[in-house]
């Protein structure tokens, strides 16, 4: 007989896995996954996988180490309800760009479309929140699809790509052999930019008085900070950051003057409608950064550095439009810009920052009052990291004042959920930040709302052992609503408090080491306990109850017309 | 910019891929715009497809959709289109009781007068074809009525560009053309 060189269609999974570099996997087994898992245990020592305790921990974990290593986050998921589970991570990854291949289990595909045990259309449910998605039901096409998934994951705007796997197709026999992918001739990850655009954008940049930079998470994902460094500073322009942008640019930088948006920083708003030139690079000009679009940064000519050609004139019409990767554009930007220092322009923002600081940070990080801030938290945090951490934050009022005030000396350090604002992302990001970076400090900051949300991932830290420390501010409401009901709906707090269980005994079930503080006195040494221990941590801060986020800008308000109380 | 709905004709030319239609109706669906009539047929070049999709929405809005579509993976590009600027027609098929194709008359010369065919008759009866515009079709549609109609189809607008796309080109394919 002759002998065969034929593998399973899960064994080609798992080989196609180790091409690409992967070396860990975030998922949850069931029945439709189970040949895939059957060969993962005969790769363990190549191949680890973390089981999460729920699908939707497991994407946000891939986020996480995505986020950190820029690298694709991969998820194993069984099919029906262990597919639908990891449909919010996906959404997420989605809106903020993050690398990640999703794989899923499917019913025998003899079986497809008549509703057999854990059958679920996930690739119509997945079609709109996925940069791309597949089905497999022949075991032969897997190394094809696969490598295109990890090649349309990472390159160009970077996205959440799904690829649904049929029991049978998993079973198959075939031969292996994989090809990377490069190359897909329906598809530009990047578009080819235009010097021309880029000779009208350096004349405009060299003629103007007050120019004003925001830059958002393109600079990040093109590794393009060292480029936009060089362009901030022969050019001497005030750079804000979008809340994905945060960290691409050290917050000790001197032309750093903060955030823009909702819950930006003063000057950067209010500025945005004085500045005679708005560059944005690698943004995208989301709701929450520009307020208002009728009164937004009109008086300004805007150019918009940007890879993704279906988000230029999106949202804001800009002047010029300089499509491709930042990494690209920008060195031939910075041979043609003039070396220039905008004085007087960039004490405006410091003018700014200090009515900003009078008003609002200095009541937020040094309270004369008796209950504890979540800025002096982060202040506290920063003492100890120096900036060096990688700050993990959910999502509502802990999640703005920690990207306002927490600081960053590297790069892909900032890992939040933007776009989609997905509560409880941050324990499980924070599990593959740590795995993505294990040399390195990661703290989540979440709210007492957000943390219930996936606090189950509390058991794969037990598990793994996956030193994170995890800070949880907590005011008993879902504060950032209970601010908008306090704002704009007379108080009327319907089901914002929260009565919540004793998280420290919750921490100690899954044998977490865990205080909770309610006193100022405590917060140093506590703070710095945690930073001690060489174990995963478990700290509740008791913060003020009703304590509001500021500045910011009314839902529907302009950027200038941003708030200090 | 005008709050002005306009018709527009949208071509996209696609890999065959099965949960395309699915990827790019999406894209309509999620901005609350309704398709008016969808039609996919293979296009001039072999493997490759094309949709024709007629929407009415806000100039301000089909760039966007537009390159939201452009940007799908086996898309290979897209367009859009004001009526002027294509040639497009649509078919309609009208199912009428064969005894008023023999008692009344005015069948026959509102049928000749629309320049219409007679595709198929039978003995209960008769289907007649109209390829043309939609007031073309809609005009035979009232003329027929009356007499009462059996069914009524329409197809979706199929229709060709005045400018050339240069599909080949973006495909980097070889044509004569």
């Amino acid at each position: 007989m002759k002998k065969t060189n034929k593998i399973s269609g899960s064994e080609a999974v798992i080989k196609c896995l180790l091409e690409e570099g992967v070396d860990i996997i975030y998922g949850y087994p069931g029945g439709a996954i189970m040949p895939i898992y059957d060969e993962l245990f005969k790769y363990e020592d190549k191949l680890n996988h973390i089981l999460t305790r729920h699908e939707q921990g497991a994407t946000h974990a891939a986020q996480g180490y995505a986020r950190v290593t820029g690298k694709v986050g991969v998820v194993t998921a069984t099919s029906g309800p262990g597919a639908t589970n990891l449909v919010t991570g996906i959404a997420d990854a989605q809106i903020d760009s993050t690398p990640m291949v999703c794989i899923t289990g499917q019913v025998a595909s003899h079986l497809l479309g008549s509703d057999a045990f854990q059958e679920c259309d996930i690739i119509g449910i997945s079609t709109p929140v996925t940069k791309w998605n597949c089905q497999i039901t022949k075991a032969s096409d897997i190394p094809e699809v696969i490598a295109k998934a990890f090649y349309i994951a990472k390159s160009g705007r970077p996205g959440p790509v799904l690829i649904d796997i049929t029991k049978d197709a998993q079973f198959e026999l075939m031969e292996f052999k994989y090809k990377k992918c490069h190359s897909i001739r329906s598809y530009t990850p990047i578009p080819k930019f235009s010097i021309n655009e880029i000779n009208k954008a350096a004349e405009l940049i060299n003629n103007s008085k007050k120019p004003f930079i925001v830059f958002g998470q393109g600079v990040i994902l093109g590794n393009a900070e060292a480029e936009f460094k060089e362009f901030i500073e022969k050019t001497g322009i005030p750079a804000a950051w979008t809340i994905l942008g945060l960290s691409a640019l050290s917050s000790d930088h001197p032309l750093n003057v903060g955030m823009v948006g909702m819950h930006g920083n003063y000057g950067p708003n209010v500025l945005t409608n004085e500045c005679d030139v708005l560059i944005a690079i690698g943004m995208r000009f989301d709701d929450r950064v520009t307020g208002n679009l009728e009164t937004y940064a009109k008086q300004a000519k805007i150019i918009h550095f940007e890879i993704d050609p279906a988000e230029v004139n999106k949202n804001v019409k800009v002047d010029i439009a300089v499509l491709g990767n930042v990494k690209d554009t920008l060195p031939e930007l910075i041979e043609l810009v003039k070396e220039k220092s905008h004085t007087n322009w960039i004490n405006k923002f410091h003018s700014f920052y200090k009515k900003e600081f009078d008003k609002v940070i200095k009541n937020d990080l040094h309270p004369s009052k008796e209950g504890l801030t979540m800025g002096e938290v982060i202040r506290e945090i920063n003492e100890f990291s120096k900036g060096n951490a990688i700050i993990v934050s959910d999502v509502g009022q802990h999640q703005m004042v920690a990207c306002r005030y927490a600081s960053f000396n590297y790069s892909k350090s900032n890992v939040t959920s933007g776009g989609l604002g997905t509560m409880g992302f941050a324990l499980p990001a924070a599990i593959g930040a740590k795995m993505g970076a294990p040399d390195r400090e990661v703290i989540a900051i979440i709210g007492d709302g957000g943390y219930q949300m996936t606090i189950q991932e509390l058991g794969t830290i037990f598990q793994t052992g996956c030193a994170v420390k995890i800070v949880v501010l907590n005011n008993e409401y879902l504060g950032m609503v209970r601010q908008w009901q306090q704002m704009f709906f007379d108080k009327r707090y319907a089901s914002t408090e929260m009565i919540n269980p004793d998280f420290v005994k919750i921490a100690k079930g899954y044998f977490i080491d865990g205080k909770k503080i309610k006193k100022r006195e405590n917060l140093k040494s506590s703070i710095k306990e945690m930073i001690n221990s060489k174990k995963p941590y478990f700290l509740e801060v008791c913060v003020e109850k009703e304590a509001n986020v500021f500045p910011m800008i009314p839902s529907g308000a302009s950027v200038s017309d941003v708030r200090l109380e | 910019m005008t709050n002005k709905l306009n018709t527009y004709t949208v071509s996209i030319y696609t890999e065959n891929n099965i949960g395309l239609l699915n990827r790019i109706s999406a894209i309509f669906l999620k901005r609350h715009v309704n398709i008016e009539s969808l039609t996919t047929s293979q296009s001039e070049i072999d493997n490759i497809y094309r949709f024709v999709i007629v929407v009415k929405v806000l100039e301000s809005k089909i760039q966007n959709i537009i390159k939201q579509i452009d940007k799908q993976i086996e898309v290979i590009a897209a367009f859009y289109h004001t009526d002027k600027e294509t040639i497009f027609l649509e078919t309609a098929l009208y199912k009428v009781k064969s005894k008023s194709l023999f008692n009344e008359k005015h069948i026959q010369k509102i049928i000749k007068n629309s320049q219409a065919n007679i595709v198929t008759v039978s003995p209960d009866y008769f289907v007649i074809e109209k390829t043309g515009w939609r007031e073309e079709t809609e005009k035979l549609y009232d003329s027929l009525e009356p007499y009462g109609l059996l069914q009524f189809v329409r197809s979706g607008r199929i229709s060709v560009s005045k400018e050339a796309m240069n599909i080949s080109n973006i495909l980097g394919l070889n044509t004569d053309e």
